[in-house]
């Protein structure tokens, strides 16, 4: 893991898929989500994911290779399993990879010849929910592989919201996720998709996500990971293929000592006025980070700005920001901002000089770094967020 | 409340205040007169502890108790407060949090920020983007939500306009009025802050070293006349007569 700095950018390098076990005991279906341990609540609950359902639309939760519960509770939205969709829309094997290529690595690969599950979310036509959707994917069992293949789809004219955790019970140490998901926004649509990771110390990472958003349609994309994880390494990438789309990508995230986290986002600017915005906040509390960022601008017209900020707690730890601007046509205005430093002395000082001690000055540094006022969370996810953002902090002073 | 004795301060290695005396007494306000660069700044930041200002020499007693070693919340927490020149902008931080933190049970953020212009300003980043004027305000309201018993201005006035310096002034002498034994040291160039808040006694920086003590405005008027090159060939004599016979 310590390796040089070019053998870390070979993504996936350090996984051994085969040093996972491929079976996981069979969970039952829960139609009583009270039936949930509390163990795995506290988990669920720290990555976002609310089993009491209060304020949400829906939830589907899958256990190791088991979905446990799925259900819509709004009217237009719809809620399963992978393969219940396939079965029920012959049309869903049209969306299967069809924004991202199966032979692209042995990730993408792995999730296609041995696929267990992964969840279908679906706001029909012009359906706009309040409330947002969840979906939890949970790694149960100990030294497992978990191969999920998502499709997410939201019709013309709706407008919907997904909080996504990943989470993991508490005894669990080690594992390999393996999630695979596509992003379909119809003209006119909005998604606003958060994912919390909340892994474990040596579990192993790898998303495969791709979008691909119509004309005039929004996606917003929000992820967080401020937990221990091994080795996380993922490059999401929106597509905007009609007239004035927009993407955004906001990350926070946090590597504690020994972690790797290797997490980029790229946006194709295909269509005339379209705009793209990636923002990410990171801090090395000793582990190594390589952010990325990609725009590219293909059309008259398209304004994106990509901007990563790194703020380097310890002695121990990198941060490699590496930010790319691709323009192939005049008319374009793509722009980039990057920083990695320290907390600034004269920033403390200067919240010293108003009373506060040198370790709340630091908090509310770090605190006001990880701004996430942008990401539009819900309240109560505000809260999960704010806690983990809380629990960062002891770890990083 | 504050002496300082024999205070010499350098700042990257240069020397940049030499053997510094003076006192401020409770209840009373001192302005710091000189030319830029010649060590104002320096001086309240040695005072309120800031990194960088290195003491070489001399002892800072704040309310009887030497402070030289303090941090600077220790200082601040002791009852000193400061209004900075080039204070820091810093992200994600809105000046409401600062102010919520600091302030007594009795400020009403929101009525406050209504008087001062500042209610929009509430909830933006710290001094992002604020302008000149607007940093001043910031700065001033600040303190005057920690209301604290010794303030320092540096240059309170200086790229406020002339509507807002009325202001300025009023929340100054809001400041030093909470209680009467409130002090001050107020950093001017101009002198417009005397037309609102009146300074008991006056003195004169150049090149890092006192050169003077007498009265603010009259010290004002010669170095308009003459400049602070006067102040070198005066050496203070005069100056300094006339302030022991006021003592
Ligand atoms: N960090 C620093 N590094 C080097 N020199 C410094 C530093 N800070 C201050 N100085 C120098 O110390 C001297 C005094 O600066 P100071 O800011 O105290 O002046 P001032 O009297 O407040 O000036 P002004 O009226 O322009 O605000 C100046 O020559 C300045 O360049
Ligand atoms: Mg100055």
């Amino acid at each position: 893991m310590q390796g040089k700095k070019n053998e870390k950018e070979v993504p996936g390098k350090e996984v051994d898929i085969k040093s996972y076990k491929s079976g996981a005991e069979e969970k039952p279906y829960m139609e009583d989500l009270r039936k949930i341990s509390p163990d795995q609540r506290k988990n669920m609950l720290s990555s976002g994911v609310d089993p009491s359902q209060r304020g949400r639309s829906g939830t589907y939760i899958q256990m190791d290779h088991s979905v446990v519960h799925s259900k819509s509770l709004y009217p237009g939205l719809e809620v399963m399993s992978i393969t219940e969709a396939r079965k029920k829309h012959k049309w869903v094997d049209n969306y299967f990879w069809k924004i991202l290529s199966v032979d692209a690595d042995e990730f993408t690969k792995q999730a296609e010849l041995q696929p267990h599950q992964g969840y279908f979310l679906r706001a029909e036509p012009g359906v706009k929910a309040i409330y947002p959707l969840q979906a939890c994917l949970f790694i149960n069992e100990n030294n497992i592989i978990q191969n999920v293949h998502n499709i997410i789809i939201v019709e013309e004219g709706a407008d919907v919201q997904i909080i996504t955790g990943c989470a993991t019970a508490s005894d669990v140490k080690r594992g390999l996720h393996i999630g695979v998901s596509e992003f379909f926004v119809k003209k006119g649509a909005k998604l606003t998709f958060t994912m919390i990771h909340d892994w474990a110390e040596d579990v192993s990472v790898r998303p495969r996500t791709a979008a691909l958003v119509e004309e005039g349609g929004t996606f917003l994309s929000n992820y967080i990971c401020l937990k221990p994880v091994k080795n996380l390494q993922m490059y999401p990438k929106a597509e905007l293929v009609g007239r004035g789309a927009m993407a955004r990508y906001n990350s926070i995230l946090f590597a504690h000592p020994g972690a790797h986290l290797d997490v980029g986002s790229r946006v194709i600017l295909k269509s005339e006025d379209s705009r793209a915005e990636i923002i990410s906040r990171v801090i090395s509390g000793g582990g190594d980070i390589i952010a990325r960022g990609h725009l590219k601008g293909e059309a008259r017209r398209i304004k994106a700005h990509l901007e990563c900020r790194g703020l380097m707690m310890r002695e121990e730890g990198l941060i490699h920001a590496i930010p790319e601007l691709e323009g192939s046509i005049k008319d374009i205005d793509l722009s980039h901002e990057a920083a990695v430093g320290k907390i600034a002395k004269d920033e403390i000082e200067y919240l010293m000089a108003r009373g506060l001690s040198q370790s709340e000055a630091q908090v509310a540094i770090v605190r006001g770094f990880l701004d996430t006022t942008i990401m539009g969370l819900p309240s109560e996810l505000q809260k999960v967020v704010d806690d983990a953002i809380s629990a960062c902090e002891q770890e990083a002073f | 409340m504050l002496r300082i004795e024999n205070l010499t301060v350098s700042v990257s290695g240069k020397e940049v205040l030499t053997d510094i005396n003076l006192e401020i007494k409770k209840g009373e306000r001192l302005a710091v007169l000189g030319p830029n660069g010649s060590g104002k700044t320096s001086l309240l930041m040695a005072v309120m502890g800031f990194s960088g200002y290195k003491i070489t020499r001399g002892n800072i007693i704040f309310k009887g108790k030497q402070i030289n070693g303090l941090s600077i919340d220790e200082r601040a927490r002791l009852g000193m407060g400061i209004i900075l020149q080039r204070p820091p902008t810093i992200r994600g931080i809105r000046l409401r949090q600062i102010v919520d933190i600091i302030k007594h049970n009795d400020f009403d953020t929101d009525k406050e920020a209504e008087g001062f212009n500042l209610k929009g300003f509430l909830d933006r980043d710290v001094n992002l983007g604020f302008s000149g004027g607007e940093i001043k305000r910031s700065e001033l309201f600040q303190l005057l939500a920690s209301s604290p018993e010794l303030s320092f201005f540096d240059e309170p006035e200086s790229g406020v306009d002339l509507e807002n310096i009325i202001l300025v002034g009023k929340v100054m002498n809001q400041i030093l009025n909470k209680n009467k034994d409130n002090a001050a040291l107020i950093i001017t160039h101009t002198g417009y802050i005397f037309k609102y808040v009146k300074a008991d006694k006056g003195c004169v920086l150049l090149d890092g070293k006192i050169l003077c003590f007498g009265d603010p405005e009259r010290i004002l008027e010669e170095v308009t006349k003459y400049g602070y090159e006067g102040c070198v060939t005066c050496r203070g004599k005069k100056m300094k007569r006339k302030s022991r016979v006021k003592k």
